[in-house]
């Protein structure tokens, strides 16, 4: 999970160093354009969703980068940016220290591969296991002639611990479960030979005994081939588990990142703290009441300055006037909140829940 | 109040049927929580259906008991919901059992206003009530669950889904029912909305004292929130334990497994396994424990004869069930013979019967 007990960094099978900066995601945005529906005398208004606004995102070769945060947060917009499936309004990515533009996708492809979250829609079901494989080894000329390619299809499924894999390369998806299916899907993603795995909820269509067989696996292609995975999750305990860093996502906006392990023990901001009470916990020692009420905004007209105010127990006059910026609450741990400001810390004990509407 | 004893249901008929419930038993006291824990065709929701005869074709229950006792001041008078007639069983459901569906996005219907659908359901049972009457339940009922009554003239499709899921906990408890029956009632909801909600019917429980059989997949909120957890694995009950006592001191190996497939919020980060395998095929299950392929304290025994839901091995009296040959052959691994965490369960668990009751035969 980190580096070699001494510290020296581990050069991974990718021939990357780990720690080293694969993608980066720098102010990505995304506003889709939609036209609401016009009300009787009106006219017919353009409105723009802000889906994902500024965000900032590292994927490092060997690290797994969780991004958390409940429907409609902008997380899986992050995430299908990244691919390349949908094209920012703003922002850049780089790979390898080099901009990405719209042209080249295979180029990008080969090195960018998704794992989707659901496997029974993500397989073809008229294509046997060995076709989806070998598939994205022609295209990306990662094995040619029929011998070696299905030398590579077997390689490709023991990696993922589908054994023995012979039978399984000639297996259809309906003779499947759900977790064969999602360790399929993610042979299929390794078999470009990427650097970066996007991962959008790769297990929350699973049963939960299973789970943990899919991200330990997940866990391995980090520790064993250096691949650098992003984890799009809405279950903040397996982001604590399997991710080495996690950014927490609020209405479009980033709110909280950092190691995952401090976020989760450390959570700086409100929001980060509400989701952890409100995460199921067997530990906790009684039912408790969570403070904050309501529900996410609209994206259409998002609520100025900090987007959590109107839900906030500790909101304060200037986080419905300005954007939090940035501030730094721990090593790599940064929180967007004005709490944590310098000139507002003194506010952090005084709740004011009681005045905010339910 | 409601005893579920020996309930079989199948899906299908003859040789070719699928066994999805096999002899469960169930016993839900007045005011409990009770945990109904699975994985996915674990059969939790066909029991439920089967226990209220709500099962859809091809299911039949080919055996059981569900028995229901109406009212405290007379535990003379038993009703086996299996046996009533459908006059008793029209009567019964929704008035004393009522049902919250996993989705409420479907279960509402579109086109009618939240106010048509719950004041229907007061006219469907309550025929001699009035218009105005009706009306002021209905808003009643949605400040119960912590809807503003204004919503009441609103259409499913302008309210969010917690709403909606609110509204349907509203119409279950329209007729002031002893038992809700919720299936999977917060699964597609966010993680701060499921809160609310669980809160909302904890908090109902309380004020009301209705009994819940809450089933989930999410054994980390059970314990949270239930009384009393059941297990099921491929159609049987393989442990039942007051909450509590499960989290801390599992005693059947698939319960430990499945507590050890929620990674925790505190402490260490530790590596986890999961279970390996997959669930079984309910077409063709094994002979003996059907954990057993799984399990990874297998005994030979295990895969030959199936072990019967009896009390543990360690501090038999200690309210709950187990089924696992590791407790009968004493060959319990460290993992499931912790002490029995302190503290007394707030309901006891239900005692085997010293009979199998007799079957009331046939299929219905």
């Amino acid at each position: 999970m980190t580096d070699t007990p001494d510290g020296t960094p581990v050069v991974s099978a990718s021939g990357r160093r780990r720690g080293e900066v694969v993608l980066e995601a720098r102010g990505l945005t995304k506003l889709f354009r939609v036209r609401s529906r016009p009300q009787r005398g009106q006219r017919r208004v353009r409105a723009v969703v802000h889906a994902c606004e500024d965000v900032d995102l590292t994927l490092e070769a060997g690290r797994v980068t969780a991004v958390v945060g409940e429907s409609g947060c902008g997380k899986t917009t992050a995430a299908r940016m990244l691919a390349q499936l949908i094209k920012p309004t703003r922002g850049t990515i780089t790979l390898d220290g080099k901009p990405v533009s719209g042209r080249k996708l295979r180029t990008y492809r080969r090195k960018v591969q998704i794992v989707f979250q659901d496997p029974f829609a993500s397989l073809n079901p008229v294509h046997s296991v060995r076709y989806h494989l070998s598939r994205p080894l022609r295209i990306y000329h990662r094995a040619r002639g029929k011998a070696e390619v299905n030398a590579a299809v077997e390689e490709l499924l023991s990696r993922v611990s589908l054994s023995p894999p012979r039978q399984f390369a000639d297996k259809w998806p309906h003779e499947l479960s759900g977790g064969q299916r999602q360790r399929v899907a993610i042979a299929r993603a390794l078999a470009a030979g990427p650097a970066v795995l996007l991962a959008d909820e790769p297990v929350s269509m699973l049963d939960v005994s299973i789970r943990l067989g899919v991200l330990n696996l997940l866990g391995e292609l980090r520790d064993i081939d250096g691949l650098a995975i992003l984890y799009v999750t809405h279950d903040i305990a397996s982001a604590r588990y399997f991710a080495d860093t996690m950014t927490v996502m609020y209405a479009g906006r980033v709110v909280e990142s950092g190691p995952s392990l401090e976020v989760t023990d450390n959570p700086a901001h409100p929001y980060t703290q509400l989701l952890l009470e409100a995460a199921p916990d067997p530990e906790r020692p009684g039912p408790q009441a969570i403070e904050a009420r309501g529900s996410a905004p609209s994206l259409i007209a998002p609520p100025s300055g900090c987007r959590f105010h109107p839900r906030c127990p500790y909101a304060m006059p200037i986080c419905s006037e300005q954007l939090p910026p940035d501030i730094s609450v721990g090593e790599g741990h940064v929180a967007a909140c004005w709490l944590r400001h310098p000139d507002y810390k003194d506010a952090v004990d005084t709740p004011t829940a009681g005045n905010l509407p339910a | 109040m409601l005893d579920i004893r020996g309930l079989c249901v199948d899906y299908g008929r003859g040789g070719r049927a699928v066994h999805a419930v096999i002899d469960a038993d169930l016993t839900l006291h007045r005011g409990e929580v009770l945990g109904l824990a699975g994985e996915s065709g674990s059969g939790k929701s066909t029991l439920a259906y089967g226990a209220t005869r709500l099962l859809r074709q091809p299911g039949i229950i080919t055996g059981g008991n569900v028995l229901f006792w109406p009212s405290i001041q007379r535990p003379d008078h038993v009703i086996d919901i299996l046996d009533a007639s459908p006059e008793t069983l029209r009567r019964l459901r929704w008035r004393d059992v009522a049902l919250v569906f996993q989705s409420a996005m479907n279960s509402l219907n579109p086109v009618l206003s939240v106010q048509a659908q719950l004041t229907d359901t007061l006219a469907a049972h309550l025929p001699e009530s009035t218009r105005e009457e009706r009306r002021e339940r209905a808003a009643e009922l949605l400040e119960l669950v912590g809807i503003n009554p204004d919503r009441l003239r609103s259409f499913p499709h302008e309210l969010s889904g917690g709403m909606k899921q609110r509204v349907m906990i509203a119409m279950a408890l329209a007729l002031d029912p002893q038992v809700v029956i919720m299936d999977e009632p917060t699964t597609a909801l966010d993680v701060v909305t499921q809160r609310q909600i669980v809160e909302q019917v904890i908090k109902l429980r309380d004020q009301l004292g209705f009994s819940v059989l809450f089933i989930t997949h999410d054994l980390s909120l059970l314990i949270e929130m239930a009384d009393t957890i059941a297990i099921m694995y491929a159609g049987r009950i393989v442990e039942s334990s007051p909450a509590q006592r499960l989290f801390r001191a599992p005693r059947h190996p698939y319960s430990a497994a499945l507590l050890d497939s929620f990674p925790s919020l505190h402490g260490q980060r530790t590596v986890m396994t999961g279970i390996p395998g997959s669930p079984p095929d309910m077409r063709n299950l094994p002979a003996g424990c059907a954990f057993a392929p799984r399990c990874r304290y297998a005994l030979p025994r295990c895969t030959e004869q199936l072990p019967p839901l009896a009390r543990p091995a360690i501090e038999p009296d200690a309210h709950r069930l187990v089924a696992c040959w590791l407790h009968e052959e004493h060959k319990l691994p460290e993992e499931l013979a912790a002490p029995e965490p302190d503290g007394q369960p707030r309901f006891p668990a239900r005692t085997p019967l010293p009979f199998a009751p007799e079957s009331s035969g046939g299929s219905r």
